[in-house]
């Protein structure tokens, strides 16, 4: 195994099981341990591993939240395209995420509040109000049935029958 | 009243997996690792072209053999994976599962008293189908030192005048074993020299964790020997779908194909449709599972090291086969105390025929999690015996 070939089949288990143990990993995929631990380390300094995360259902907690996906339509900056904008925006911790996209729209912010309110307030006052904005779209999102590859509406229970031969 | 039942079937033997999984049934908390299908489920964009070609209305039959553009893809997928090209029209038969093919087979080939050679451990229903068809089975009791592989020497030693038929059942269900490129090359001058036949069953071709899988109809001179059969259970998690194909010169399809007509009909049409999505686009996901099947099975084989329990190293299918012989048990009484004691379900080596005894199929169609908790229910288990 090469490499490039190491590092993908590392990245690829740890996508989506970050608490992975490491020894067990490494006689999954038959690998050292050490080799491992070494390409995480290496990867994570490159910038390749920018993190290990949980993914939670907030649903099923008493913790109220709500997400918003807005698409925001902005001017871009001589020299510096959508950055600057991206960058004013990407700084409030209530955004969770930012992406630049093609279509009708430049940005796509996705950000988590506690109520509707904390989250139009963001909109009206902080987003709408940057210079480069010109106009945005909020949707608010009503339930994740499937995030990060993982379905979250149902849960896997196995239902083959006993059969012979 | 006269017995209404024929007396070949009265005495056919009842599967040995059956009694086993009936004490399974009756057991609600037990953690099974006696399944032998795939856990996952069939790739989404296969299901979808199921779901479409019912839309459409194509709820017909289709051509006895099978629809044409999926013989087609078969005879691509053979050649691109074996080299060997198969006429589409005459030589690729679309059937219920590879277990269907497998009958046909015997059916098709057999004169009363012609015998077939089978290795075993391997799958139940070879002895059956062979029986029914009039034919003799010749088992031959494949050994643990060899990796479970056939060697030359063995099958020279189980050939008579009246062998008609060699079958040859990898990778292996239930040891796990493959016959690599050199195994079956040492083989060939022996089908040649004494006219037999082949039914290669390579069900599991698309599970083997070495090189590629290597099929004996890749080697010179045994194409036109060999009966092969596949199907789409194993390598895209079709089980359901029913599905299997045999490719096999055009004068023993013909045949097949008489007999597949007359209790079949054909294979059902939505799996068909479904199948050819399968071949054309599904790579990916045969590629994505066996990985998948990669990492329990190096899991499995590191969990038996540190326990202590000896297993030959598989590297196909999706089943290991320790050995139980320290215990000097039976492997029914292992089985049944393991399920009794620690509520763990694997199959009895017995059940793939004598030579199994001493030894018992674990299948690592289960995630690694349930596998996880099994294997240390089994820990557990093996710890009490040791002390005694």
């Amino acid at each position: 195994m090469d490499k490039k070939e190491t590092r993908i089949k590392i990245l690829k288990a740890l996508e989506h099981e970050a608490r992975v143990d490491i020894a067990e990993l490494a006689v999954r995929l038959g690998m050292e341990q050490t080799d491992i631990l070494n390409e995480m380390n290496e990867m994570e300094k490159e910038g390749i591993i920018c993190g290990y995360l949980t993914l939670v259902d907030w649903d099923k907690t008493d913790e109220q939240t709500v997400t918003a996906l807005i698409e925001v339509r902005c001017t871009p900056q001589r020299g510096q395209g959508f950055d600057v904008v991206a960058e004013r925006i990407y700084k409030y911790a209530e955004v969770n995420s930012v992406y630049l996209i093609s279509g009708g729209f430049d940005l796509l912010i996705t950000i988590e509040g506690r109520t509707l309110k904390e989250i139009s307030r963001f909109v009206t006052e902080k987003l709408s109000a940057q210079e480069a904005v010109l106009s945005c779209a909020t949707h608010f999102i009503l339930r994740r049935y499937k995030d990060h590859g993982t379905i979250l509406a149902k849960k896997y229970e196995d239902e083959r029958q006993l059969i012979t031969p | 009243m006269t017995d209404p039942i024929a007396r070949k079937v009265t005495e056919l033997k009842p599967s040995g997996i059956r009694k086993f999984f009936d004490i399974v049934s009756e057991m609600k908390d037990a953690i099974s690792l006696g399944v032998g299908e795939p856990d996952f489920d069939t790739p989404w964009h296969i299901r979808d072209e199921g779901i479409y070609s019912l839309e459409k209305g194509r709820t017909f039959y289709t051509s006895n053999s099978g629809l044409k553009e999926l013989r087609n893809e078969i005879s691509k997928y053979v050649e691109s994976s074996q080299g060997v090209k198969y006429d589409p029209l005459h030589e690729v038969l679309i059937t219920v599962g590879g277990s269907e093919a497998i009958d046909l087979a015997c059916r098709a080939l057999l004169n009363p008293g012609d015998e077939v050679i089978i290795p075993e451990p391997s799958y139940v229903s070879y002895v059956p189908c062979v029986v029914m068809a009039g034919g003799k089975p010749v088992v031959i009791n494949l050994r643990e030192e060899n990796e479970f592989r056939l060697k030359p020497e063995e099958l020279k030693a189980a050939i008579t005048p009246k062998t008609k038929l060699l079958v040859l059942p990898y990778p292996n269900n239930p040891t796990g074993a493959i016959m690599e490129k050199e195994d079956l090359e040492a083989l060939t001058d022996i089908i040649i020299e004494n006219d037999i036949y082949i039914i290669s069953d390579e069900i599991y071709s698309e599970l083997s964790y070495k090189e590629g899988h290597v099929s004996i109809v890749s080697l010179p001179g045994m194409k036109e020997r060999t009966i092969y059969i596949n199907g789409f259970s194993k390598a895209y998690a079709m089980t359901g779908w029913r599905l299997g194909y045999a490719c096999a010169p055009g004068n023993i399809c013909v045949q097949m194909t008489k007999l597949h007509q007359f209790c079949i009909m054909c294979a059902p049409t939505t799996s068909q449709y479904a199948a050819i999505e399968a071949l054309k686009h599904g790579g990916r996901d045969v590629a994505e599972m066996r990985d998948a099947y990669n990492e329990r099975r190096r899991f499995l084989m590191n969990e038996f090291k540190k326990m202590g329990l000896k297993c030959f190293e598989p590297y196909g299918a999706f089943y290991v086969f320790p050995s139980i012989k320290e215990f000097g048990m039976t492997s029914d009484d292992f089985c049944t105390e393991l399920l009794k004691r620690k509520k763990v379900a694997v199959v009895p080596g017995t059940a793939f025929g004598e030579c199994g005894e001493g030894f018992v199929r674990i299948s690592y169609a289960y995630s690694i999690d349930n596998l996880k908790e099994a294997l240390g229910r089994i820990d557990e288990f093996i710890k009490e015996l040791r002390a005694g």
